[in-house]
């Protein structure tokens, strides 16, 4: 009985799936699919490469100094880092006297109660506290950026497909749009053509626009590649900044599990060698 | 249970004795995993992976508690939590990776133990009730692994319990209301949050019990083997302990080593970029699909794309997609071959290559952007799917002349000659 209810419920499924193929494959034929414009123009990430990739990558701590350098005077006008605290910024080089003057004269200042009225109010930051954010909430943040949220940074190379690859083809990326792009993919007023972007334009002006836009100081020539990769390094590390723990604890137990492993499979060997000894004589 | 010729458990020591007479704990232990659990001495590495998967578990379940400890399960909160652990608990991060890696080598390790049953007839008698137990195990490891995706509350976690939801409305009339009671809502929000996170923290345990079930079960009849022929004397076996402990615990090391090179170097691989954005409910994922493990169901799930008569296309995936799983509770009465081991059927052999290689099919596609030409091939994958378990298994079972078997397992591992063709 359950075969014959088996067969026909599986000549049912199957056939029903054969004949939507077979409706499905007309209409294909008949009607393909068009290519659309961004799957036309859209550009996969650029390749670079940063001391952090691989197994054995470890951060380049005078790149994301240089890094956050381009953050704090690029991109926190409008861009957030809020899981990232001051105090963390020791973890990449800075000492604590450093952290403390960078958190005090951080541009926007840390919201707060005023101890004396009660009256919300705000100030100078704190080495234990997160980067304040540069809008209030996300309605004065659209209202400042032609009704585009400008996304939080903490996990941005983790958040997005290509990683920080795409953040650094993004940024170096802008360019006119090409003479055949078709009018419907034309950046609109405010919006900017960006070949790397999923749907081409994109409303965040080119943020690295000129050479020297920020002055390094250890003497790195501040070109826009540059800045761009030193961004993006640095956004690595604040999306997983334990990753040079993450690469030593593994070595450390790959080590350890490598050596188990083998006294494990010669145990089992020693074990089984009278079975296996019993199989070759009675072979022979 | 236990073959006659089982060691007998014999308490040495005054204190072994004394337990034995009033809890039989160590006896207990002795006759399923020790020397008192004769096993067939032929079972290849094909049988190493029930093991990994109870490893797994456990793996699961440690990093899960510890996890809880700083989770906190409010929709507010629940994103910067899991970054607290990653970046303010001390170690938080490996516990956390361990757990999101673990889910996928858990069933990793399901899948290779199913597909070690499907080959070999471990569902057939007398091991019915094993097999059985062990999809209830894989149902519930799916509504785990689904719930636990949820609780980071990403854009993925949001989206992927939208649409899984969502799924029930496609059932008439209840449907509706079947999808409110799961999310305690019309959307999902904390209430749906917090009930996903006390569900997630009781299926595992959940989970433990039907494990205990399905190993209570196996020994019954006792393991299965390559051969598929029933252990005839005590030369076909050998006492689980030392023997299988240490080739499974040989394993276990080489399961870990790839489970950390995974989960130390390349922790996100198998995740999704958009559930390192926080929930949205305002912004849909361009691509929304689920953790991979539930792929191929997936591919089955969006394969219908035209009604049926009164039956919307929908409603026929929902069906389709539960059924393709259900379908394996009917298994051991759909085949009937008296043969068990897929080595002795050639024409099984070849289906059920084709049944692998389609299945890994279904798995791409699923994980594809749902557009031509992937919904033509998961058509055509699924249509081979319940084809093969509906149609050509029962068929099979009585048209195949499958080949001469042996006459017991120790003259398979001896590579004596076969002789007369032996009846299962």
């Amino acid at each position: 009985m359950v075969r014959i209810f088996g067969i026909l419920i599986g000549l049912f499924f199957s056939g029903w799936l054969l004949v939507s193929f077979g409706m499905g494959a007309v209409e294909y034929i008949s009607n393909p699919p068009a290519e659309t414009a961004e799957h036309e123009f859209h550009k996969e990430a650029k390749e670079i490469s940063f001391t952090s990739d691989g197994p054995l990558g470890k951060f380049d701590r005078q790149q994301l100094q240089r890094g956050f350098q381009v953050y704090k005077e690029v991109c926190a006008a409008c861009h957030s880092l809020r899981l990232v605290a001051f105090r963390n910024l020791e973890e990449i080089g800075y000492n604590e006297d450093e952290v403390k003057a960078i958190a005090a004269n951080w541009a926007i200042q840390t919201p707060d109660i005023d101890p004396a009225t009660g009256e919300m109010s705000t100030r100078p930051s704190l080495p234990a506290d997160k980067f304040p954010k540069p809008f209030a909430n996300n309605v004065a943040a659209a209202a400042a950026n032609n009704n585009a949220i400008p996304p939080d940074l903490s996990l941005m190379t983790k958040a997005r497909e290509g990683g920080a690859p795409y953040v650094y083809s993004l940024l170096t990326g802008y360019t006119d749009p090409p003479a055949n792009l078709p009018e419907a993919n034309q950046p609109g007023p405010g919006l900017h053509y960006n070949p790397y972007f999923a749907n081409l334009n994109l409303a965040m002006a080119p943020p690295l626009a000129a050479e020297d836009q920020v002055s390094y100081s250890d003497g790195t020539k501040a070109s826009i590649n540059q800045m761009a990769e030193d961004v993006s390094a640095f956004l690595i590390w604040s999306a997983e900044p334990k990753l040079e723990e993450r690469h030593q604890a593994g070595w450390a137990v790959l080590a350890f599990l490598l050596i188990a492993t083998i006294l494990a499979y010669l145990s089992y060997r020693t074990i089984w060698a009278d079975v296996k000894a019993e199989k070759k004589k009675k072979a022979a | 249970m236990s073959f006659p010729w089982a060691k007998e458990y014999t308490p040495t020591t005054e204190l072994g004795q004394w337990m034995d007479k009033q809890l039989p704990l160590p006896r207990f232990i002795y006759n399923s995993v020790g020397a008192g659990y004769p096993a067939p001495r032929n079972l290849n590495y094909m049988w190493n992976f029930g093991s990994l998967a109870g490893l797994f578990l456990v793996i699961q379940i440690v990093t899960g508690i510890i996890l809880a400890m700083h989770y906190a399960a409010n929709s507010e909160i629940a994103f910067d939590s899991v970054e607290h652990i990653m970046r303010d608990v001390n170690s938080g991060w490996m516990i956390r990776y361990a757990h999101a890696n673990g889910a996928s080598f858990f069933f990793i390790a399901l899948y290779m133990h199913i597909a070690r049953g499907l080959y070999y007839g471990s569902y057939k008698a007398p091991r019915e009730m094993l097999w059985l137990l062990g999809v209830v195990i894989y149902l519930l490891a799916m509504a785990t692994g689904f719930l636990g995706y949820v609780l980071p509350w990403g854009q993925m976690s949001f989206w992927g319990a939208k649409v899984i939801t969502g799924l029930f409305e496609a059932i008439p009339f209840i449907g509706k209301p079947i999808q409110e009671l799961l999310l305690g809502g019309f959307a999902p929000d904390n209430a749906a949050l917090n009930r996903f996170f006390s569900l997630h923290y009781l299926l595992p345990f959940v989970i433990v019990g039907v494990v205990i079930m399905h190993i209570w079960a196996l020994h019954i009849p006792g393991s299965n083997n390559p051969t598929g022929v029933d252990v005839k004397g005590p030369q076909d076996t050998v006492p689980f302990h030392p023997y299988y402990t240490a080739k499974d615990g040989w394993t276990v090391g080489l399961a870990l080593i790839f489970f950390t090179a995974l989960m130390f170097f390349l922790p996100n691989a198998l995740g999704h970029a958009d559930n390192y954005i926080p929930a949205n409910p305002l912004s849909t994922p361009a691509h929304i699909v689920p953790e991979w493990y539930f792929w191929p169901w997936y591919a089955i799930l969006r394969a219908f794309t035209f009604d049926f008569l009164f039956i919307p296309a929908k409603l026929l995936g929902v069906l389709a997609m539960f059924s393709a799983i259900l379908v394996w509770f009917f298994l051991p009465w759909l085949d009937k071959s008296p043969v068990r081991s897929g080595s002795f059927r050639p024409k099984f052999k070849m289906f059920y290559i084709i049944l692998v290689i389609d299945v890994l099919i279904l798995g791409y596609c699923g994980g594809a952007p749902a557009e031509e030409p992937f919904v033509m091939i998961s058509q055509l994958a699924a249509a081979y799917y319940f084809a093969h378990f509906l149609i050509i298994l029962p068929l099979l079972s009585s048209l195949e002349k499958p080949e001469p078997l042996p006459n017991s397992i120790t003259e398979s591992v001896t590579g004596k000659p076969l002789k007369t063709p032996a009846k299962n």
